[in-house]
């Protein structure tokens, strides 16, 4: 067996495989962070709750109409995504010409309503959600086996977030939305509705989220805490990022994953706070972030 | 100035609302502190309380002619919170008896308040052997299982089915890391090798890198010391990866609840130790019919044990004929217990309640035959096999020479 | 300012007779703890408007240097009390002089960090117990004499401990210090203009915020006599945050109240509606966000201001 400084190649191969796994959530997840921050100057602190309603819509989806988990893949992230243009609709719009942290605390405040509501209603000991059939079974890769399933969530958070950076770094749509955030009146005055799309955009950036929690239910158990711990996470993951780069985003979701895993094998404890320290760092070193423009 | 008023007539009309419920004079007053939202509410829980309140109904509602009255509290799997609220019982409402749900560390808390407030605690559902040893108090009684049983049970099965060597993937606390040391000493006692351990953070949210590091160990039996979600998850993952097929997993502790909700076809095979189990005799019977007609669900050993506690104690009180706690405590020694939850169970000097124990394996799909239908019995352990001898780490208890 | 001074001499007179009036002692120092704890915060986000979503790293890390001194090496209260004030005014230093550099969320984003890393730290070290927290913390006797064991004792220590920072807290804000750091908060561009070096004022607030913390947190260890991971835990950071929302940012009485308030619903709420404590909170952010920026106080100055402006000729 091969070792690097003590440790077998293929314990390091497998945390690398694992580190990219959780990569592809951070990525889907703080994609959905940037695309609001970037775009409304807002920090969606209920972004894990979001993620959370979506792992339940399938799982309630699942037990009680029987909805399988590839129509999940659609219905979730739109429904939770027309919560989300309610809540934006409803609360979010009167903090928008206050200072940013008012809609941080907003957010935060409706993070707490969500995850308490769940809590009390399904417990915290969480349910498990079947992996679909079609996916079922691993890939013997030599240093490791990995579960198809795995394998699949790394396709589709590559796929989403490369087509979401291209939506609004090069179509017509998403240059709309980014003049919008800069100049709303003269949009406004184009003839564009700057409130729905703003609406919209937020809708779709939970919506985001929503998809990474469903892609999440078959690999945890689905319970009201799932949010809370990963958004502190993905909040440093922006952070590093930049906070308003949506490439950034994802190039940081994907690299910080593959950190977390190394430091799995370095050591182990520490895994939970790497991210931080690399934040910290970061926002000392180079405040805009990785790829930020601030 | 009216409206300066108005606030302080808020704070007052608060902090008279803080002064909480008067003492009741002449009630017997037994307390219920417990994980009721976390992540080991169904071991205990809401249920759990309910379960205590039957006991006082089953013993007729009164004792010495006193009212019995069950006070709960959710303790939120904190320590601070567990040992505020007993101490508040302990000084405002005259408690006489607290039974300790789930979580090591919040018992050791709730334990050292009894030392000081001198009421007898029961400590139904942690697992820390170090209630009887070195977090020991004359006042506190580890009632229902603890991590020597467990290793005991469990390790013993499994060493002597094959399994020589471990690695463990064990819970970043107290539990965890008892859980164990006390699994590696069975191993080694009998002639077998810990590889190492891997500390998982508690309530971690994917298992599967550490599980890659057990693997690559090479040991024959991954050692589960982790217990509630930390198990239920590690368990999958470890099916997930495919390190099921190289390694068999040790549950070192599961309760029947964690066994239902991973189902048969992932949990068929585990070898595990109880104290209780639904279905071991028309007594135990019974009480899951009970049980389950209210829940929906059969009841866990915690649940059973809570029963049993209750009753315990009362009888203990009636006895006596009085609440003094040194008098109760020294009557509880005393005495064997023996009721739906244990024959000839008896509270060692040490605390620990000496009781059978049972090494069960989960039952494959097929061999099981109706609902909740999980374990086979594979070994009954006497109370004295289970939790092995006085240890001498707790002063109350010095080892026999 | 008559009517302040009579409503402060009110509240004085019921803190005293809190014990005669049969209210739980330890409640009420748990209150004076955590109301303590919210002023200090306030003087950080009303007065400095600095929003800091880590500030429990200073009360914790203050109870557990604190606990840990009384419990392994024997300290009395006191010396155990200002190690632990000088423990949070260290971190505070040290935090402060990486979060100030930058703004707003930023600066936010940087003190959450920092905070989780202490809570590793804390949960790390052998000598904080871990997940089981430091337990058994005596309470000892204060200046060799005073004996803290009883409740009523303690009680009023800690009373005297609030009431002596509360009028500091007073002072600072309006002295010139206080003015300045105003000026920079209601704008920041013309306060530099001015000549002043901001970021100084600002890390001194920051430092002081941090130390009074800390010194809550010291209390409460022993008020309390343990320690756990709780005190260092992003909830309490959001808990205070809360409570100075609620109660009036840019007021003195604010905190005390949404301290008060806070404390009392989780305590009591919780034995009447269970898990929903969370989700009540929740909401009562969101209201306070929406509808009650200023606060309770805040509103109850503003309704106050309104009702004596004269009215138009």
């Amino acid at each position: 067996m091969t070792t690097v400084l003590g440790i077998p190649v293929a314990v390091i191969l497998g945390q690398l495989m694992l580190g990219l796994v959780n990569g592809s959530f951070y990525a889907l997840l703080s994609l959905g962070l940037a695309v609001i921050f970037g775009l409304m100057r807002v920090v969606n602190f209920a972004h894990g709750a979001f993620y959370t309603l979506g792992a339940f819509a399938a799982l309630l989806g699942l037990q009680w109409l029987g909805i399988n988990y590839w129509v999940s893949l659609l219905l979730a992230p739109l429904a939770v995504g027309l919560v989300g243009i309610v809540v934006e609709r409803l609360l979010l719009r009167h903090v928008y010409g206050l200072d940013p942290l008012y809609g941080l605390l907003l957010t935060f405040g409706l993070a707490l309503i969500c995850q308490g509501s769940l809590h009390q209603v399904f417990g915290a000991t969480g349910q498990s959600y079947p992996v679909p059939p079609a996916l079922a079974g691993a890939v013997n890769l030599g240093f490791m086996f990995l579960p198809l399933y795995r394998a699949w969530v790394i396709f589709v958070s590559l796929l989403v977030c490369f087509s979401t950076w291209f939506v609004i770094e090069r179509t017509r749509l998403g240059a709309t939305l980014r003049a919008a955030t800069e100049n709303a009146p003269l949009v406004q005055a184009f003839g564009v509705n700057v409130p729905l799309l703003v609406a919209a955009t937020y809708g779709s950036g939970v919506a985001l989220a929503a998809l990474a929690g469903v892609l999440a239910s078959p690999i945890v158990l689905v319970n009201s805490h799932m949010g809370s711990s990963l958004v502190i996470v993905v909040f440093a993951v922006v952070v590093i990022g930049g906070m308003g780069s949506i490439l950034g985003s994802i190039v940081s979701g994907l690299l910080l994953g593959v950190v977390e895993g190394f430091t799995k094998v370095i050591y182990p404890e520490a895994s939970n706070v790497v991210i931080f320290v690399v934040m910290a760092l970061v926002l000392i070193l180079r405040p805009t972030g990785l790829f930020g423009k601030d | 100035m009216k409206l300066r008023m108005l606030t302080l007539a808020i704070l007052a009309a608060l902090a008279a609302a803080a002064s909480g419920p008067t003492l009741a004079a002449d009630e017997v007053v037994i307390g219920d502190i417990d994980d009721m939202s976390g992540v080991y509410a169904d071991v205990m829980g809401a249920a759990g309380v309910e379960v205590v309140k039957w006991a006082v109904a089953d013993f007729g509602g009164t004792v010495l002619g006193r009212k019995i009255s069950v006070l709960s509290a959710d303790h939120q799997n904190k320590p601070d919170i567990g040992a505020a609220k007993f101490r508040e019982w302990a000084d405002q409402n005259g408690l006489n008896f607290l039974l300790g749900g789930s979580n090591t560390g919040v018992n050791i808390a709730m334990a050292k308040v009894a030392a000081v407030k001198h009421v007898p605690i029961f400590n139904i559902g942690p697992g820390g052997a170090s209630l009887t040893n070195e977090d020991c108090t004359a006042y506190s009684v580890h009632y229902t299982y603890d991590t020597v049983a467990l290793a005991n049970g469990t390790a013993t099965a499994i060493v002597n089915a094959g399994g020589k060597t471990w690695f463990y993937l064990t819970a970043d606390y107290a539990f965890g890391t008892q859980l164990q040391a006390a699994a590696s000493k069975v191993v080694e006692g009998h002639g077998g090798k810990n590889l190492g351990a891997v500390r998982v953070p508690l309530g971690a949210a994917d298992f599967s890198s550490f599980l890659l590091q057990a693997q690559a160990s090479g040991a024959q039996v991954l050692g589960l010391s982790n217990a509630g979600t930390d198990f239920s998850n590690s368990l999958k993952a470890a099916n997930e990866f495919g390190i099921t097929k190289t390694m068999k997993p040790a549950a070192l502790l599961a309760f029947i609840t964690d066994i239902h909700s991973l189902g048969l076809p992932t949990a068929q095979g585990l070898y595990l130790t109880t104290a209780w189990y639904w279905d071991l005799n028309p007594e135990t019977r019974t009480f899951g019919k009970r049980f389950y007609a209210k829940f929906n669900r059969e009841p866990t050993m915690d649940q059973a044990g809570a029963y049993s506690a209750t009753l315990t104690y009362l009888r203990a009180v009636k006895a006596v004929g009085t609440t003094d706690p040194d008098k109760v405590m020294a009557e509880l020694k005393r005495a064997k217990i023996n009721d739906l939850f244990t024959t000839g169970g008896y509270i060692r000097a040490d605390g620990a309640m000496i009781h059978d124990m049972y090494v069960m394996q989960v039952k494959t799909p097929q061999e099981s035959k109706y609902p909740w239908d999980y374990y086979k019995v594979v070994k009954k352990m006497s109370g004295e096999e289970a939790f092995g001898p006085i240890t001498g780490l707790c002063p109350l208890a010095p080892a026999p020479k | 300012m008559r009517a302040n001074a009579i409503l402060y001499a009110l509240l004085g007179l019921f803190a005293l007779c809190v014990p005669l009036l049969g209210i739980y002692p330890v409640f009420m120092m748990q209150l004076l703890c955590v109301a303590m704890f919210a002023c200090a915060y306030n003087l950080l986000l009303g007065f400095g408007r600095m929003l800091s979503f880590g500030h429990a790293a200073f009360f914790g890390s203050a109870a557990y240097a604190t606990g840990w001194l009384v419990t392994a090496h024997a300290w009395g209260p006191g010396a155990a009390i200002l190690a632990g004030v000088v423990v949070a005014a260290l971190l505070g230093l040290v935090v402060g002089s990486l979060a100030i550099r930058r703004q707003g969320i930023y600066f936010a984003m940087i003190t959450l960090a920092l905070a989780q890393l202490v809570y590793f730290v804390c949960l790390e070290a052998p000598f904080t117990g871990g997940e089981n927290g430091l337990q058994g913390v005596p309470r000892g006797k204060l200046l060799g004499f005073l004996p803290l064991k009883s409740d009523l004792v303690l009680y009023y220590v800690v009373l005297a401990v609030f009431i002596a920072v509360f009028l500091f807290i007073r002072r600072v804000v309006h002295s010139p210090f206080g003015q300045v750091l105003k000026a920079i908060r209601d704008n920041e561009a013309r306060a530099t203009s001015l000549g002043y070096e901001i970021n100084r004022y600002k890390l001194l607030a920051f430092v002081l915020s941090a130390t009074l913390a800390g010194l809550a947190g010291s209390l409460k260890a022993l008020v309390f006599g343990f320690v756990t991971l709780s005190d260092v835990d992003q909830s309490t950071s959001g808990d205070v945050i809360l409570m100075t929302l609620l109660g009036g940012t840019g007021t003195f009485f604010g905190p005390v109240l949404g301290a008060a308030v806070v404390v009392t619903l989780q305590q009591y709420l919780s034995d009447l509606v269970g898990g929903w404590v969370t989700a009540i909170i929740g909401a009562i952010f969101v209201a306070c966000v929406l509808s009650f920026r200023s606060g309770v106080v805040g509103e109850l100055l503003a309704w106050r201001a309104r009702r004596v402006k004269p009215a138009p000729p």
